[in-house]
């Protein structure tokens, strides 16, 4: 009973917590707008929160998919679809994926506890505050155009464009990170072959 | 003494109770009211529900592609400003200049999009139903029929048609099980993890040149990263239920679905890259690209996409993880693999995903080789039946089998037979030879198809001869691909045929009893 009970207040709290936005968008100029921002915003926080506090490895993973699956949500509401779709293939199909089967073929009790030690909590704690930081610094520091008022906002890049991009105006990076994977991919077979004597 | 299961005395079975009672007689009630009329015409009442749900369907997507003309006409006009309220009289005034056929009336409240997109989701949540329950009692079919069997008969008359629907009803009733040493959240979470992505995949998969909920720039790999996501479900389900096949299940899950992933989508690179586009419906995408029946579809190409369809079709029976790749629910070696623990709905909600994942992989051939929603011939239909001012019934039967769903279902669930038909015919593999086959077959034969296929259309761009040459051979292989589809359907009507004789020398003459 105090399952359903728990359920019961994290149901509560989120209609709660999207009611409060509702009203909060309502104050907004493009309500629709503001309130699916601030949707996916709540759900990124919330999960990149869960994901630090939470202790069982393989939840903290599930809190990583509704952190990326939120980050794809901004993405979509910017009209980025391309990059939008990429973050789900690549982080929430590919990567998670991977850390879960990870998790799954090296753990040994069914549900792995994460337990940090006080020095690796500080450790964290402070690149967490330094990152932190140096991101509100770059943000607070470089300076936002306000944007004209009901100039509607230009349409993200397409395929197209962005292909068109990569092979012309960023060959080389492009070419840099293809060289990179290449080399890292090289490496991983080379971990994993099977040992001839 | 420890927990001794005791049998008796049972607790008490749980009741329907309040609307869900009153739900569920209602529909008892109407199922008992209608059977028996199934029961005696059983074609009849099937293409009446056909041409009721195409007339419903066709009704409330032509209702909105209405309100689209008008509403563009008045922002061209510089009527209204885009965002705002219109009002009854700007509708009817936009209506009667783009000759309409609805009153504006209907139209009015079609201009919040929410109620646009609340319409189109219903339309997706009910074909997605209906799918898998046709889909689960085909397939039983289908297995009854290969095994020489007839599969079931009983429930509603006619060969069992409502099979599904009263394993349905069972299943909803039936008890809910969690296992004691599970995670319990994550357990829950599983099925709706596996289930929902398969649903949003239907958000950008085309089905028709209007018949389509968001028509994105990017829809193909939209879908990709849905069936992708899907497999999260899986995992977490193996994992979250504590036993040890479940964990078995989700891991060959995992590695047969990120291996298989890029022979999937490198064999999709191919037409995508022939067409220059993502997109799937429009102008300027893949099905514009392959307009004007059978010879132009990109199967038939190059050799090479002829052979990207096969490497991409036997991809995507590992990405939904149908036979021969069925080992995450290998039901001789794991019980169920990675549902062994579940019961009730949320075991039902796995295979409502995998139907529709089967559906979608199968769309997405269709809509990249074979030609989307296109006949295989042209010019049956005057195109002018497509206009908006052609007559109600001429743009009914345009909009719904000459550029609507018609064909692109027909051919989907073709491919969705096939599936079936592998299923019941091959034996599973185990998975060190699935994974052998993915990354030292497949994946380097999608390679070298690539290359190839870059070449060819370098070629292509740069010498006549070469076009010549080229145009041939995708001749050549129209035929041999309208060889193949005639083959296998002549295959499939000679097996339906013969369904009730056994193999080899226990053939027996008469029909088997209850046939």
């Amino acid at each position: 009973m105090s399952e359903r009970i728990r359920l019961a207040l994290i149901g509560l709290a989120v209609l709660v917590a999207v009611t409060l936005m509702g009203l909060a968008a309502l104050l907004s100029s493009r309500p629709l707008e503001a309130f699916a921002f601030s949707v996916f915003a709540g759900a990124l926080v919330t999960s990149a929160l869960a994901i630090v506090l939470t202790r069982d490895i393989v939840r903290s993973a599930m809190w990583l998919m509704g952190a990326l699956s939120s980050a794809a949500g901004l993405y979509f509401l910017l009209g980025a679809n391309f990059l939008g779709v990429v973050q789900l293939i690549v982080y929430a199909g590919g990567i998670l994926v991977l850390i879960v089967f990870g998790v799954m073929l090296t753990g040994r009790s069914p549900f792995l506890r994460f337990d940090p030690r006080p020095a690796e909590t500080a450790l964290a704690a402070l690149v967490g505050v330094l990152l932190f930081a140096a991101f509100s610094a770059v943000l607070l520091g470089s300076a936002w155009p306000p944007l004209p008022g009901a100039v509607p906002v230009r349409q993200a890049a397409t395929v197209r464009e962005i292909g068109r991009a990569l092979l012309t105006d960023y060959l080389l990076p492009f070419e840099v990170v293809s060289v990179l994977l290449l080399a890292v991919m090289i490496g991983a077979a080379y971990l994993a072959r099977p040992v001839r004597r | 003494m420890a927990d001794v299961y005791v049998p008796w005395p049972q607790p008490r079975a749980k009741e329907f109770r309040g609307p869900s009672r009153a739900a569920a007689r209602a529909a008892v009630s109407a199922y008992r009211a209608g059977a028996p009329w199934v029961r005696k015409h059983p074609a009849l009442v099937f293409f009446a529900l056909l041409a009721g749900g195409c007339l419903a369907a066709w009704g409330v997507q032509f209702l909105c592609q209405e309100y689209v003309r008008v509403e563009q006409r008045l922002l061209l006009t510089a009527r209204a400003q885009p965002g705002q309220w219109l009002t009854l009289e700007q509708l009817a005034a936009g209506a009667v200049e783009v000759r309409a056929a609805v009153p504006a009336v209907l139209l009015y409240p079609l201009q919040m999009l929410v109620v646009r997109d609340a319409l189109g989701l219903l339309g997706i949540i009910t074909f997605v139903s209906i799918l898998a329950m046709f889909a689960i009692w085909l397939e039983r079919k289908v297995a009854g029929w290969i095994q020489s069997r007839i599969g079931p008969m009983r429930v509603g008359g006619w060969h069992g048609w409502s099979q599904s629907l009263a394993d349905g009803i069972k299943l909803i009733a039936k008890e809910d099980l969690i296992p004691a040493g599970a995670d319990r959240m994550l357990y829950r979470l599983a099925p709706y993890i596996n289930f929902v992505p398969a649903l949003m995949g239907f958000v950008a998969l085309p089905f028709g040149v209007y018949w389509v909920f968001r028509n994105l720039d990017v829809g193909l790999l939209f879908i990709l990263a849905m069936l992708g996501l899907e497999v999260i479900g899986v995992l977490l389900a193996g994992w979250a239920s504590n036993n040890k096949w479940s964990v078995f299940g989700a891991l060959r899950e995992a590695a047969q679905v990120v291996a298989y992933e890029i022979p999937m989508g490198m064999s999709l690179l191919i037409p995508i890259m022939v067409a220059g586009t993502l997109q799937l419906t429009g102008e300027d995408s893949v099905m514009a690209r392959q307009a004007g029946g059978w010879f132009n579809w990109l199967a038939w190409h190059s050799p090479w996409t002829f052979v990207a369809m096969f490497t991409y079709f036997i991809a995507s029976l590992a990405a939904c993880k149908r036979a021969p790749f069925d080992l995450p629910e290998a039901e001789s070696e794991l019980v169920a693999g990675f549902h062994t623990e579940y019961s009730g709905f949320r075991w039902s909600l796995f295979f409502f995903a995998e139907y529709a994942a089967m559906f979608i992989v199968s769309g997405i051939l269709v809509l990249l080789f074979l030609g989307g929603w296109d006949a295989p011939w042209v010019g049956l239909a005057p195109a002018a039946w497509g206009e908006p001012h052609a007559p109600l019934g001429a743009q009914l039967l345009y909009g719904v089998i000459f550029s609507g769903p018609f064909w692109f279902i027909l051919k989907a669930m073709l491919l969705v037979y096939l599936q079936m038909w592998l299923r019941w015919t091959l034996p599973r593999l185990r998975i060190d030879q699935v994974l052998f086959s993915c990354v030292q077959v497949i994946l380097p034969l999608t390679m070298i198809v690539l290359l190839a296929s870059v070449f060819w259309e370098l070629a292509l761009g740069s010498s006549a001869a070469f076009r010549v040459f080229s145009q041939v051979v995708s001749f050549v292989l129209a035929l041999v691909g309208a060889v193949i589809a005639v083959a296998i359907v002549l295959v499939a009507l000679a097996g339906l045929r013969q369904r009730r004789a056994l193999v080899g020398t226990m053939g027996v003459e008469r029909p088997l009893p209850g046939g």
